[in-house]
């Protein structure tokens, strides 16, 4: 069940249409809700954190389309028929994404609040295929700031996945 | 925030018709800019008319060999696309100098021109603030204005227009396409942004119920000599203390065209023309690029904390201009400045 039955919505609300991680949602939202506020108290995904609230720490990063961006500068409402996916779509205990798996094995955080917009972030890097070396590794994550500081850590994990998925390519070709 | 009637436009003219019914309404593009003040309660719409629908996110070839980037281009879509990578590598580069990754895929091509001065009383509500309240005053002047500008300031208001988009679309002297209740019309870059003057609570020469359609770039080739560099607190997702953007033509040693503008530093992106007939004709070298700086900060003024900014700006002209003219463009990616 979600969360947003036991909310009263004013009404303002209007309906859309979001898939969430492969599934389907209908949801009703007030236009001035965020997709982050949206994700974690109506849909109950409270895996993107909220850091700062205003662009500027990248904790609230999820996949829109595909694409890395800061849910909580995006109102909910803008992005009908978006496809949304949040760290808990990517992998889960038992079935864990090889990013979430890069970043234990190279212990690449400490309090873990960055940790699932670090990661979110991470995998669209790797994607972009944009990123060579640890100096544009460092660039390209550059919106994910780690009040612990564990970017050497966190640099070391995404050059392992990024090795891994380069190596994979060579042996495809 | 502050409770809005929310409405979705399907086309432009949707739009127009939506802005002429409400003036006091705001669109939202990517957001990245609006929601971040209305969550100050800096910007309080009563409507807010969704524009992403529209199709705005195009760039396409103008017949006079340029581009035209629809308003609603991310930041990130423009920057990759290959025409501007291969044609524009300055704006590229601007804008890859910009933001984050993430904002940069949410941050649109029409936003980030109306992007507001990041000075803090703006977004201080409990502050007075000329720009926000006007009439209030300018609590910058004489306070906390580390980032604030040190050209074309008025005594009512010294912020600066944070885009580094903007001062590379300066250089490259692009065109602004507008719609309006009066029908389209084209304004040269030179006269989008404004100088605060006695009115800093306006930022652009736009009218009420003008939606952006397009930036256009001309087909001017500046391939071979160009850079911008910005420089700033931290060495990446930080605003400009200042940037340059520089294009030149060189043939046979001599310069036969320049561009010069600079970011961080005004109420608007700071093209310097008298500056650029300077260079041009001259033998690039420390002697000629000193010469355009001067001329650039001739009537530049601090406030205190932005005083610095004066001198970085001088060197950054020449620094600028220097891999401009070695063909070297400063990298976003290897932040050593050579
Ligand atoms: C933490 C942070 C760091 C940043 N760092 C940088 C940086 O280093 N360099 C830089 O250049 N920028 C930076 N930005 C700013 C960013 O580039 C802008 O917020 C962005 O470009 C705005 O675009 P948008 O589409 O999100 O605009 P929105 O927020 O949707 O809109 C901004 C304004 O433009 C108006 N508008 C939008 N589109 C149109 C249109 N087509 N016609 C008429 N009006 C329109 C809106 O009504 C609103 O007033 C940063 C932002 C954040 C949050
Ligand atoms: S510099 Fe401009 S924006 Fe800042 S407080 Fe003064 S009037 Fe307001
Ligand atoms: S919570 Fe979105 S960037 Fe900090
Ligand atoms: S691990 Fe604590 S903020 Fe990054």
């Amino acid at each position: 069940m979600s969360s947003q039955d036991a909310q009263s919505l004013s009404p303002a609300a209007v309906p859309i249409r979001l898939t969430i991680n492969g599934t389907e949602r209908r949801l009703q939202v007030e236009p001035w809700t965020t997709l982050l506020d949206l994700l974690r108290e109506q849909e109950g995904l409270t895996g993107s954190k909220k850091g700062c609230d205003h662009g500027q720490c990248g904790a609230c990063t999820v996949l829109i389309d595909g694409k890395r961006a800061n849910s909580c500068l995006v109102l909910a409402v803008v992005k009908d028929g978006a496809e949304i996916t949040t760290i808990e779509g990517l992998g889960q205990p038992g079935n864990l994404h090889p990013m979430q798996e890069a970043f234990i094995e190279h212990d690449a955080f400490q309090c873990g609040y960055c940790t699932p917009g670090q990661i979110c972030s991470a995998v669209a890097l790797v994607q972009e295929g944009r990123a060579h070396t640890r100096e544009e590794i460092r660039e390209y994550m550059s919106g994910n700031i780690c009040r612990c500081g564990a970017y050497t850590n966190i640099v070391d994990a995404i050059e392992d996945v990024l090795g891994q998925s380069s190596t994979l390519r060579e042996a495809a070709e | 925030m502050k409770r809005f009637d929310y409405v979705r436009a399907n086309d432009v003219g949707e739009a127009v018709a939506a802005l002429a019914a409400s003036p006091a309404a705001r669109i939202i593009a990517g957001g990245t800019n609006l929601v971040d003040l209305m969550k100050y309660d800096v910007e309080t719409p009563e409507r807010v008319i969704d524009i992403n629908r529209l199709p705005l996110n195009t760039i396409e070839a103008t017949e006079s060999g340029g581009l035209k980037i629809g308003a609603l281009v991310s930041n990130a879509d423009l920057a990759y696309d290959s025409r501007i990578a291969e044609r524009y590598p300055l704006l590229s580069s601007a804008l890859l100098a910009g933001a984050s990754p993430q904002l940069r895929n949410l941050a649109t091509t029409g936003g980030n021109l109306l992007q507001r001065t990041r000075c803090y009383y703006f977004y201080d509500t409990g502050t007075p603030c000329n720009k926000r309240e006007p009439g209030s005053g300018c609590p910058a002047i004489e306070g906390v204005n580390r980032i604030h500008a040190i050209l074309g300031t008025s005594d009512q208001c010294i912020a600066t227009h944070p885009s580094d988009m903007c001062v590379a679309m300066a250089a490259l002297d692009a065109k602004v396409h507008v719609i309006g209740p009066g029908g389209e019309r084209t304004i040269a870059f030179e006269d989008f942004h404004r100088l605060p003057g006695d009115m800093p609570e306006k930022d652009t020469n736009l009218q009420p119920g003008d939606l952006i359609t397009a930036v256009e770039l001309p087909a001017e080739d500046f391939t071979a000599h160009h850079s911008y560099l910005k420089l700033r607190d931290r060495q990446s997702y930080a605003f400009a203390l200042v940037s340059v953007a520089a294009a030149l033509k060189i043939e046979d040693g001599r310069i036969t065209q320049a561009r010069l503008a600079l970011g961080g530093v005004a109420h608007k992106p700071w093209r310097d023309t008298e500056a650029e007939a300077m260079l041009k004709n001259s033998t690039p070298g420390v002697a000629s690029f000193s010469a355009a700086a001067a001329k650039v900060l001739e009537t530049a003024r601090g406030y205190g904390e932005n005083s610095f900014k004066i001198d970085l700006a001088r060197r950054a002209i020449v620094r600028t201009l220097k891999q401009a003219a070695d063909g070297t463009p400063q990298s976003q990616t290897d932040k050593r400045i050579r």
